[in-house]
């Protein structure tokens, strides 16, 4: 007998993996738990990276805050760290992240708007002034940059006497994603990726706590691709940043125990969570696999999630906050290191400290009042999200293979086609709302007159940064040694041209407080730059 | 005077590197069928105004999701007041933009602003407007 149902009533997830009205025991008969999920904080790490996961140490908060001058960021920190928020992530202004100094003609409107502006040494030791980095973990977006910022910040933590122990964060250092998604990139893609690995090769040598990257498929995912793309070119790229410390001699296993990852957290629920859960029991696989690396430190996808920007709407913002608590459930569910939940107001601003405490507050009260942390993985076994993670992980292999199959992932951005074919993803999806197949709250359904924009306040930057800004960095040349810049600055110049790891010599030019401006000039004087295509 | 838009200029000034939303309004006005140049990132305003000029543009759409909005639409403005003939091109901004920044740009003579989550019918509409003469300058 045929039931009409089947045919009307067809689900699937938002990358379009379908879903049927329920799931049982049968859907897992060919399923060997052991083989797919292992125990938590063993191979493959399907249900986490730790044994005890947040029984041990609930996830590390911490919220990308950053804007003006590196005295108001200070400021800013503090009371976030006074809010109990665990760990800093740092947002840099548009200038900073594309190597430009505050007093470029290309930064005059862009001066610590997006984030806090950072030109020279003296910029990092005010941004952490009374701020103790040797018990804080500290992450930086920065990617074009990331050599600089990790040198200034490194020169800095060692002035207030931080051993190199001592010094844990992140840098992203994700140029793969940059020339994706993010647009950040300064240097051709060769150079990107050269740079890139002398960031991981120094930091496995010099840095044991400090992770060189974080692969991020999260702005991947911010550009529209759906969660098999993200995790298929997070992998992907991955094995890009792999190959290139490896081919210079070094053993994966020397490094890999620091690489690190960011992941989105978009709204499809379930399936959000099990891409975390396959995310890890894929990159397992393959630094034991492919790479037969022994240490399974090294085989441990350790993640950050970031609520996704893009799922918040500006009509009703404050629903934005119902969205990012969702967010954070997914994150915690699926069992990621450190959690970041979007302020309700991303839509219109960087967030004001009250959009940014509700964003803190969302997490403390998933960590302390729900119960949720108390035991690990509790979703595992569930007959639908284990076989949600099975056809996730079959459509992802398909994907790496097929991009691998056809030149790699360098290749595919050099001619555009991944760009493209996430491109093609973003205007579906966006078509299906623009349509109302897809339900957004208050936006496309349920849309009320009454819409709160009006009644939120705004964060508004002070016009005042950019002189406050400019008058330091002249204070700065004025009171440097300019032959010691100059002569480092000429040292890291040849270094580039010849190919050497270029961070020791950026690490001395940064110590004669050389400037960002400065700095990416010598590389770009040895690299060149890298131009888009429109 | 009915103005007939048929070539559209799309650009991002600035440093900000966000162009999803440009991207895919691009491939939207394209496929309602107008001729559309986008630029690309980072353009400067008088590169902008120069390729407008030069294009021969009827509309110049500027996205900017860095919050520089303001200082950057009102240096577009200047140059295109000084440089362009009196029939100038219609100056659109997209992003995010706050309310009360909608009004600073419409009363610096910006003919509309398509905050994010803006209807792609909603830009076609408006261009089709200027088709029907329902839209002059000042």
């Amino acid at each position: 007998m045929i039931h009409l149902t089947r045919d009307v009533d067809q689900r699937e997830t938002a990358s379009g993996l379908k879903v049927r009205e329920h799931y049982d025991v049968e859907d897992l008969v060919d399923f060997e738990p052991k083989e797919a999920l292992g125990k938590p904080g063993e191979y493959p790490f399907t249900r986490g990276v730790y044994k005890n996961m947040y029984r041990g140490r609930v996830w590390t908060m911490r919220q990308y805050a950053g804007f003006g001058t590196p005295a108001e960021t200070n400021e800013y920190f503090k009371y976030l760290l006074e809010q109990g928020q665990t760990g800093l992530s740092v947002a840099l202004d548009l200038p900073t992240q594309m190597g430009l100094d505050s007093d470029a003609s290309l930064a005059q409107d862009e001066v610590g708007r997006v984030g806090v502006a950072i030109d020279s040494l003296a910029d990092m030791e005010a941004l952490f002034a009374g701020i103790p980095i040797d018990r804080i973990s500290t992450n930086f977006t920065i990617n074009g940059t990331a050599a600089i910022i990790l040198a200034m910040y490194i020169v800095a933590a060692e002035k207030k006497g931080c051993s190199r122990e001592q010094i844990s964060g992140t840098v992203q250092n994700d140029m793969i994603k940059e020339f994706l998604s993010r647009n950040t990139f300064i240097f051709p893609i060769k150079e990107s990726l050269q740079l890139a690995g002398d960031i991981i090769e120094y930091c496995a040598t010099n840095y044991p706590r400090f992770n060189p990257i974080s692969v991020s498929g999260y702005h991947i995912r911010e550009l529209g691709a759906n969660a098999i793309q993200e995790v298929a070119l997070t992998l992907l790229a991955a094995i890009t940043y792999v190959e290139e410390v490896k081919s210079r001699g070094i053993a994966v296993d020397d490094f890999a125990p620091r690489l690190s990852f960011q992941l989105g957290a978009s709204t499809d629920f379930f399936e959000e969570v099990a891409k975390f859960r396959v995310a890890r029991r894929l990159w397992a696989r393959i630094m034991k696999e492919r790479y037969q690396i022994k240490n399974p430190k090294g085989m441990k996808f350790r993640v950050f999630s970031g609520g996704n920007g893009i799922s918040l709407t500006a009509r009703e913002p404050l629903n934005n906050i119902i969205r990012g608590t969702l967010q954070c459930l997914i994150g915690v569910l699926g069992g990621a290191q450190a959690i970041h939940v979007p302020a309700y107001d991303e839509a219109f601003a960087i967030p004001t400290p009250q959009s940014a405490r509700i964003a803190l507050r969302t997490q403390q009260i998933i960590a302390e009042e729900t119960g949720i942390p108390n035991t690990v993985d509790p979703l595992g076994g569930s007959y639908y999200l284990e076989t949600l993670a099975n056809d996730l992980e079959d459509a992802i292999l398909a994907l790496i293979d097929r991009i691998e199959k056809a030149g790699g992932l360098v290749k595919a951005i050099q001619q555009g086609t991944i760009q493209n074919e996430v491109l093609e993803q973003a205007y579906r999806a966006e078509l299906q709302v623009q349509k109302g197949e897809k339900t957004i709250v208050g936006l496309n359904k349920y849309v009320s007159d009454t819409d709160e924009e009006e009644t939120i306040p705004i964060f508004n930057v002070s016009p005042d940064i950019l002189q406050h800004q400019l008058n330091s960095l002249e204070k700065v040349k004025a009171e440097r040694h300019n032959a010691g810049v100059q002569r480092e600055l000429q040292r890291l110049g040849s270094a580039a041209l010849e190919g050497e790891n270029v961070m020791p010599y950026i690490i001395d030019a940064v110590k004669q407080y050389a400037t960002v401006g400065e700095i990416a000039s010598a590389l770009k004087s040895a690299w060149g730059e890298y131009l888009q295509q429109s | 005077m009915t103005l007939v838009p048929r070539r559209i200029l799309l650009a991002k000034p600035g440093l900000d590197g966000h162009d999803k939303g440009i991207r895919l309004v691009t491939k939207a006005i394209r496929d309602a069928g107008y001729e559309v140049i986008y630029l690309g990132l980072r353009q400067t305003p008088e590169n902008i105004v120069r390729a407008a000029i030069d294009e021969d543009v009827d509309v110049i759409g500027l996205s900017i999701l860095s919050g520089a909005h303001l200082s950057l639409t009102n240096r577009v403005m200047t140059l295109l007041k000084e440089q362009a003939s009196e029939d100038r091109p219609h100056l659109i901004v997209g992003g995010t933009i706050p309310k009360e920044d909608i009004v600073k740009l419409e009363r610096a003579g910006v003919s509309h602003v398509f905050p994010v989550g803006s209807n792609f019918t909603a830009i076609i509409e408006w261009l089709k407007g200027l088709e029907d003469g329902g839209d002059t300058f000042d």
